[in-house]
């Protein structure tokens, strides 16, 4: 039985909300309430599919910055293609084609980070801005706000529905069904698989997986395709949610998300970080950027408390290490 | 011929020159004008600037992603303190007093990102992705998010002036980049940056105080980007958080571009130069040709790639 750590990631960011909520809910009585629960989730949606992908990245050992591009590309390209092409397929026709355009641009990560063995900061870093330069230059730059029937019809599915007191309304989009069903499905593949394991294995050690038989190429490739596809998906369920398609959504968004995925505890150096510790990260991130004046700061604090929390977030964890290392010595 | 192309510099040397003449060939008369000269001469020092301080940064193996808050920070700090207690119409000695100011805010942001990376263990990444949210939200939480303006008209100089028709954002490039130069490859400190971005263990066995080294080095690049800064608020006549938010790629593409190695260890400042000057010719003659920023950030990121591409096959068929 392992003893329980109090300093992982995991518990300390759970502290920190609870603290968060407790201060809140002091200055305003209204703030634990259903309607503030179903506003978060509902804001975390996108952030959270990002930041699962994020994730998988960081755990393998790599890093990439170039996702919320691949969103705002899959998500602009879709909408256009289904608005001169077939306005009237469904919806889950346009998920599948924002999907495997998302896909398709990680591939492009893939090949250059796999098959050529470069840095993936400086790869993604490059693509980030070969897709938004493509994107704002060849497919648009005219937000749509005319969305085709099938994105329109997602917009109207509602999980729960409610009114608040003063009569506002209040709801959740089915689209947070999406973000639970590929939490599990990437624990499902990082916890149950194969492929998962040797994703934990290359972040680890890649000279270590690779003399136990892990073909690296082919598990970073699919490292690279699913965080492209996951990403395609989080800017197809932002536009349809949004109600409008914005090229310029998304991009500037990938630093806040990687705050996120590193504050649930995922190391840089990879080889750590689980599902549970991100989605705090998210929760965090969230309440932050939502909720900040609740508890009494100005919102023009916000980028100090986020830029704050990340470096307690990794500094508490790199200074115990480099502590307990000492003591070895 | 072929040494030239086997060295990282020299083949840049040759991109730089090619760059130059295909953009006079397509557009003659407009690239070689001394309008457009002077124009590049006073555009591209600010990003140059900072190009520097992140190849410093990734001698060590390291990188500092806060170089653009640090430089609004400071130019934020400089602003507020000419515009409020000096006003419009201050003299050059109190400007002076405003760079001053400024360098020493970025000495402190740099110490600050020195001790996250030697003394507390933070991967370089990260603790230069948080401090420079927190540069940058400093700057906002300071002025609302808005400009500050108001500046006296003595502060237009650093950006707008010249010294014997030579840009003066030119000269201090100029300066620093000499200066740099010197320092890496001409002194200790220099070997001791590069032996530690080489293999840190092994600097540790050697005997070198490897904190003190990356202290050093990060404040050193703290104050390059308030040197940026300084002068991207001069050019401007204003101070604003998130002015010059796409420099950030720009530093780590031109730094890359030029040779130094992400990995830490190799670097050479000539490099980084031939770098912003090849982009500093493509953007203007692709703005001539009237190519849209979009389609300019587009080749931007190719260019990275491709170069990082050619320099891996290259080093992958020597050994």
């Amino acid at each position: 039985m392992k003893s329980f750590d109090w300093a992982r990631n995991e518990v300390l960011v759970f502290g920190v909300i609870v603290a968060f909520c407790v201060l809140a809910a002091v200055s305003d009585p209204n703030f634990l309430s259903i309607p503030t629960l179903i506003d978060l989730m509902r804001n975390g949606i996108v952030l959270g599919i990002l930041a699962v992908a994020a994730m998988v990245v960081l755990v393998s050992g790599g890093i990439d910055v170039s996702f919320t591009a691949v969103a705002a590309f899959a998500m602009y390209t879709t909408t256009v293609i289904l608005r001169d092409v077939a306005p009237d397929l469904p919806w889950p026709v346009a998920f599948a084609v924002a999907t495997a355009i998302g896909a398709a641009l990680g591939a492009i990560n893939g090949v250059l980070i796999a098959v050529f063995g470069l840095p993936t900061l400086i790869v993604t870093l490059g693509t980030l801005s070969v897709f938004r330069g493509f994107l704002l230059t060849f497919v648009g730059t005219v937000q749509i706000s005319n969305l085709p029937s099938g994105m329109r019809d997602f917009s109207r599915l509602m999980m729960i529905r409610g009114t608040n007191s003063d009569g506002s309304f209040y709801s959740l989009p089915w689209a947070f069904a999406f973000l639970v069903a590929l939490v599990i499905l990437t624990w499902f593949i990082l916890n149950r698989t194969m492929l998962g394991r040797s994703i934990y294995a290359i972040g680890g050690a890649p000279e270590s997986a690779r003399r136990i038989g892990i073909d690296v190429t082919k598990t970073q490739m699919f490292i690279y395709i699913y965080v492209g596809a996951l990403a395609g998906l989080a800017g197809i369920i932002h536009a349809s949610t949004a109600r409008i398609a914005n090229p310029f959504d998304l991009v500037g968004l990938e630093l806040s998300v990687i705050a996120a995925v590193v504050l649930g505890g995922a190391r840089l150096t990879g080889g750590v970080g689980t599902l549970t510790g991100t989605l705090l990260g998210v929760a965090l991130i969230v309440l932050v950027r939502n909720s900040l004046i609740v508890i009494g700061i100005p919102s023009t604090w916000q980028s100090v408390t986020i830029g704050a929390l990340i470096l307690l977030g990794t500094g508490l964890p790199a200074w115990q290490a480099k502590r307990a290392e000492a003591r070895a010595a | 011929m072929s040494r030239i192309l086997h060295s990282t510099e020299g083949r840049l040397a040759l991109i730089t020159i090619v760059v130059f003449v295909l953009m006079a060939a397509l557009s003659p008369e407009r690239f070689l004008s001394p309008q457009n000269l002077t124009s590049m001469a006073f555009q591209f020092p600010e990003f140059a600037i900072l190009a520097l301080a992140v190849a410093v940064a990734m001698l060590t193996g390291g990188i500092d992603l806060s170089v653009v808050g640090a430089a609004n920070l400071s130019a934020v700090v400089a602003a507020l303190f000419m515009a409020n207690v000096v006003g419009a119409d201050g003299g050059a000695g109190m400007v002076a007093l405003a760079f001053v100011m400024a360098l020493c805010v970025g000495l402190v942001a740099g110490l600050f990102n020195g001790v996250l990376v030697a003394t507390l263990g933070l991967p370089p990444i990260l603790a230069t992705l948080g401090s420079g949210l927190i540069f940058t939200g400093f700057a906002i939480a300071m002025t609302g998010g808005s400009a500050v303006m108001g500046l006296p008209s003595a502060a237009a100089w650093i950006g707008n002036g010249t010294i014997l028709w030579i840009p003066v954002p030119l000269v201090v490039f100029a300066l620093l980049a000499a200066a740099l130069g010197w320092l890496m490859s001409r002194t200790s400190f220099g070997l001791k940056t590069r032996m530690f971005g080489a293999n840190p263990l092994a600097a540790r066995y050697a005997a070198m105080d490897t904190g003190a080294v990356l202290i050093k080095l990060y404040a050193l690049c703290g104050m390059l980007s308030a040197v940026a800064g300084f002068i991207v608020m001069s050019r401007a006549n204003s101070a604003k958080a998130d002015y010059g938010s796409s420099y950030l790629l720009l530093a780590v593409l031109i730094a890359v571009l030029g040779g130094v190695n992400p990995y830490g260890g190799y670097g050479r400042i000539i490099g980084v130069v031939l770098a912003v000057l090849s982009m500093q010719f493509l953007s203007s003659g692709l703005n001539l040709l009237g190519v849209t920023n979009f389609a300019r950030e587009m080749i931007w990121g190719a260019l990275l790639i491709a170069v990082m591409l050619i320099n891996t096959l290259a080093k992958r068929r020597t050994s």
